[in-house]
């Protein structure tokens, strides 16, 4: 019987679980993030494997979920220099590349940029004519100038792509496997801008990307794991290594998508608010049909706008080890107190009250209350009346978020997840049952363990020789048996994305249809 | 006169979007827009209306058409400049200056990169002092001048020429052009006298979108809430005040497509004070009525927005979802906009709306006795 093992690197600890082919967690582990990330992955690997006595080889599947990738860009940390081309002149010449980057992140990136004609109009009309031999002098100047990084964005792409494509094959004629191409059409979808942006970005964490994967393969064959390898991605799905080293910006935001479908596996419900309760935040978001909600917003990350699709979220100051202030006021008055938004992180089991330390932190609120038991409660000293209004407070905290972030009125259910959940209570206004599944605090870990394989289908259809039901039902089927092709348990595949482009100008009718469908990985 | 730098068009894009009432376009291609063009060729000058001279030549510069394909095919940025070379060359005179058609959105911007490339100033005032969907939604049509010849320029260097004998024949040719020009265009139209921009302009409105910007933008800063920053920012313009109508969560949103108009409405359930009401804001791109528990409070043209209960930034009525906490604001419009023939072409039967406009001064009258209104409103008050 085949063994998944999921991991995921938060900001604060390491997780690892191994699920069975009947889909039961059989065991689990929490391990510190440690500094060079792997370490951390490679033993809390060791863990499962040890409180398991699974054989490492019974292992079919590893997932990864990682931060490291939006780390780097938070941090402007490895960044590789990029060259930049659009096509579309003499459109979006007004606005050249990177223009609304902050200057510490643009200054690491910027290389040679380029605006050539190119592109298509709204219905697929071309603006201009694709200019193979400028496209060739770019290149090769930039080659010649040591830039191995390509990011190729063309004016409607998600509409057709030819153009970013024969760009591609140019780049890679030219420079062989010296160069590395990220086509926009790949990443995101209309919104030029913010779709170039994430293009652009994609091309500059190549490096670190192709560390974390390397060190992810490393640590499963020292652990003599020989399992199909793959990184979770924003959507809930999977990319194999070789696809998250082409587009390694997809593992934007796979924690939150991770953490809310593990909560909704592991409670059996497909719709309800997700609470994920870290060591530093708490994550609020709503599960629908199984799926995270996504955020209609743009997102920043670290500064650069893209337009991801990412959960959505709302993120407040609030975990296990959020410190907590008490100001004595004088006389009579009553207590100010303040919590957040620093936190102790995962030196909680350090520096917390009830394991010896000297913070008050939100977990020894938590023990006080006798929520959860942990240390030594009797080393909280603060006088019972501030600890209840300390508590009232971070529910409040919460309460507020949840009423936030409900899409209907009426009370719902919550599932509360993560290892710092326990500094929540049982009751929370607006919620009609507080639900706590088995093996909560490690949700996001099995959130890449259940993450789907998915297959697309991405072409034209022409409306004139068939009806436009049978060209979705050819692209949807196309799509199923892509998924299952690459894994996905024939009798669990779902479409999960379906876009439907005309293309006015082209005769016959013509319409570009795209479907996603995923499903779990057959046992 | 003063300079506009990048600094002034961050503020305006955020001023600009609360003008926008709900519509006119994200300002933010625009604002980068008309950034990039103030880098490459150095600050613009803002004229005051009353340092423009009578005998000066001002061709209004703005976009028109799909703000979705917009933020794909974002122009060349020369477009404008084209469409200003032929309306010279036609009507055998430079232009002294431009200015825009619509405060509100993205429409705010434009005048600044065609005058940043041609080296003219931009006057401070509009020919809508909000956003309004079409061509023939401007005090420049209400109060007698001529829209054409208008022309039309997309980035391939194309232009356009219309004459039409009316401007909502202008509005039907120039809507068709504008979707063989691949979705947007950029238009110049209603060439005018530095006499007739006067007469007609709705005025101060650049200034103000900077202004209220900037209040917006420092209210975390100065430690007040953003609404009463907006209030304060308009409070000495020709507007008048700006009055929070109502604060309440998102319950229900209904959205249609009609003739190319975003159609629909947005209720929204109080909470804070206005806990127990109900708030339902109609809009046709722009939000057009505000109507509280079943009475109207607002009507367009007084302008309608959606404000981000914590930041005070505009909320669009494509953005407008489930759940938002949201500060329904009023602000009144001026007087130029609100008389007979303005009423005719944008009061609330213009759309379709079976109700009359009512001032905002009228409806909150304790509020602006309190407060005050500029002296041409005074008559409200009375």
């Amino acid at each position: 019987m085949g063994y998944r093992l999921g991991i995921d690197v938060g900001g604060t600890n390491t997780d690892a679980v191994l699920i069975d082919g009947r889909q039961q967690v059989v065991a689990k582990a929490k391990t510190p993030v440690t500094d060079d990330v792997i370490s951390g992955i490679a033993a809390a690997a060791q863990d499962v494997l040890s409180r398991s006595g699974v054989a490492p080889d019974a292992i079919t599947h590893a997932m990864l979920g990682t931060t490291q990738v939006t780390n780097a860009i938070i941090e402007r940390r490895g960044l590789e220099r990029v060259a930049i081309l659009r096509l579309g002149a003499p459109a979006t010449r007004a606005i050249p590349p990177l223009a609304d980057w902050p200057e510490d992140i643009r200054t690491k990136v910027e290389g040679p940029t380029v605006i050539l004609p190119g592109g298509v109009e709204y219905d697929g009309r071309p603006i201009s004519p694709f200019d193979a031999d400028a496209v060739r002098r770019f290149v090769s100047e930039a080659l010649d100038q040591g830039i191995r990084a390509f990011a190729v964005t063309a004016v409607f792409s998600p509409v057709r792509n030819d153009d970013e494509r024969r760009t591609m094959e140019i780049i890679e004629s030219l420079a062989g496997e010296r160069a590395h191409v990220s086509l926009s059409h790949e990443i995101g979808s209309v919104g030029l801008l913010e779709r170039e942006n994430a293009t652009v970005l994609n091309a500059a964490v190549r490096t670190v990307a192709h560390d974390v994967i390397s060190a992810f393969r490393n640590a499963m064959r020292a652990l003599g794991i020989h399992a199909a390898l793959y990184l979770a991605q924003n959507d809930g799905t999977l990319m194999s290594l070789d696809y998250a080293r082409r587009y390694p910006i997809l593992t934007v935001a796979s924690g939150p998508t991770n953490s809310m479908r593990g909560a909704g596996f592991l409670s059996g419900l497909k719709d309800a608010v997700v609470i994920d309760v870290g060591g530093t935040s708490t994550d609020v978001g709503v599960l629908s049909g199984g799926f995270p909600r996504e955020s209609s917003a743009a997102v920043e990350i670290g500064g650069v706008r893209t337009n991801f699709r990412m959960p959505d979220l709302i993120s407040i100051g609030l975990g296990g080890g959020t410190m907590v202030r008490i100001v004595e006021e004088a006389g009579d008055a009553p207590h100010a107190i303040a919590i957040g938004p620093e936190s102790v992180g995962s030196k909680v089991v350090e520096r917390a009250l009830v394991f010896g330390g000297e913070t008050l932190t939100m977990t020894d609120v938590a023990v006080a209350k006798g929520m959860a038991r942990l240390g030594d409660p009797d080393r909280v000293r603060v006088r019972e009346g501030v600890i209840d209004k300390i508590f009232a407070r971070a529910v409040g905290m919460a309460e507020e978020a949840v009423d936030r972030i409900k899409t209907r009125a009426g009370e719902v259910p919550a599932i509360v997840v993560g290892g710092g959940s326990i500094i929540l209570p049982d009751r929370l206004a607006g919620i009609s049952e507080v639900i706590r599944p088995p093996h909560y605090e490690v949700a996001n870990a099995v959130g890449a363990a259940i993450a789907q394989v998915s297959g697309t289908v991405d072409r034209l259809f022409s409306l004139e020789q068939q009806k436009r039901e049978e060209a979705l039902q050819e692209a949807k089927h196309e799509a199923m048996d892509a998924a299952i092709k690459a894994g996905a348990d024939p009798d669990r595949v779902e479409i999960i994305d379906i876009e439907e482009i005309p293309l006015a100008y082209l005769p016959g009718n013509a319409v570009r249809i795209k479907v996603k469908a995923a499903g779990s990985i057959k046992a | 006169m003063r300079e506009i730098h990048e600094r002034d068009l961050e503020f305006l894009s955020i001023g600009a979007a609360i003008l926008g009432t709900g519509g006119g376009g994200d300002p933010l291609i625009g604002k980068l827009m008309a950034q990039s063009a103030i880098r490459e060729e150095g600050p613009v000058i803002l004229l005051d209306p009353e340092e423009v001279g009578d005998d000066m030549f001002v061709l209004p510069a703005s976009m028109m058409g799909a703000p979705t394909v917009m933020i794909e095919k974002i122009p060349a940025g020369d477009e404008a400049l084209h469409a200003f070379r032929a309306a010279e060359q036609r009507l055998g005179r430079r232009a002294d200056a431009t200015c825009p058609s619509e405060s509100g959105g993205v429409n705010s911007m434009i005048p600044f990169v065609v005058a940043a490339r041609a080296r003219i100033p931009v006057i401070d005032g509009d020919g809508m002092g909000r956003a309004f969907p079409e061509l023939q939604m401007e005090t420049f049509h209400v109060y007698g001048l001529s829209g054409t010849p208008a022309i039309l320029a997309d980035e391939h260097g194309s232009i356009v020429m219309i004459d039409a004998n009316d401007h909502y024949r202008l509005e039907w040719l120039a809507r068709g052009v504008t979707i063989r020009m691949g979705g947007h265009a950029h238009i110049v139209d209603y060439p005018m006298s530095g006499a007739d921009f006067k007469r007609t302009a709705v005025r101060g409105t650049i200034s103000m979108g900077i202004a209220v910007g900037e209040a917006v933008k420092s209210a975390p800063r100065r430690g007040i809430h953003p609404v009463e920053a907006i209030a304060e920012a308009t409070q000495q313009t020709i507007y008048g005040r700006a009055v929070r109508l109502f604060e309440g969560k998102v319950v229900d949103v209904v959205r249609r497509t009609e003739a190319g108009f975003a159609v629909g409405q947005a209720v929204l359930s109080g909470i804070g004070t206005d806990v127990g009401r109900v708030m339902e804001v109609r809009f046709q791109n722009e939000n057009l009525a505000a109507i509280l528990d079943g009475k109207v409070v607002a009507s367009v043209p007084d302008l309608i927005t959606l404000v981000d209960s914590e930041t005070g930034f505009a909320i669009t009525t494509e953005r407008i979802r489930y759940g938002q906490r949201a500060v329904v604001i009023g602000i009144p419009t001026p007087e130029i906009m609100r008389t007979k023939e303005a009423l005719d072409v944008w009061g609330p039967r213009a759309f379709g709306l079976q109700m009359d406009f009512v001032p905002l001064e009228v409806t909150y009258r304790s509020y602006y006795l309190q407060y005050g209104v500029p002296k041409e409103k005074e008559k409200y008050l009375r």
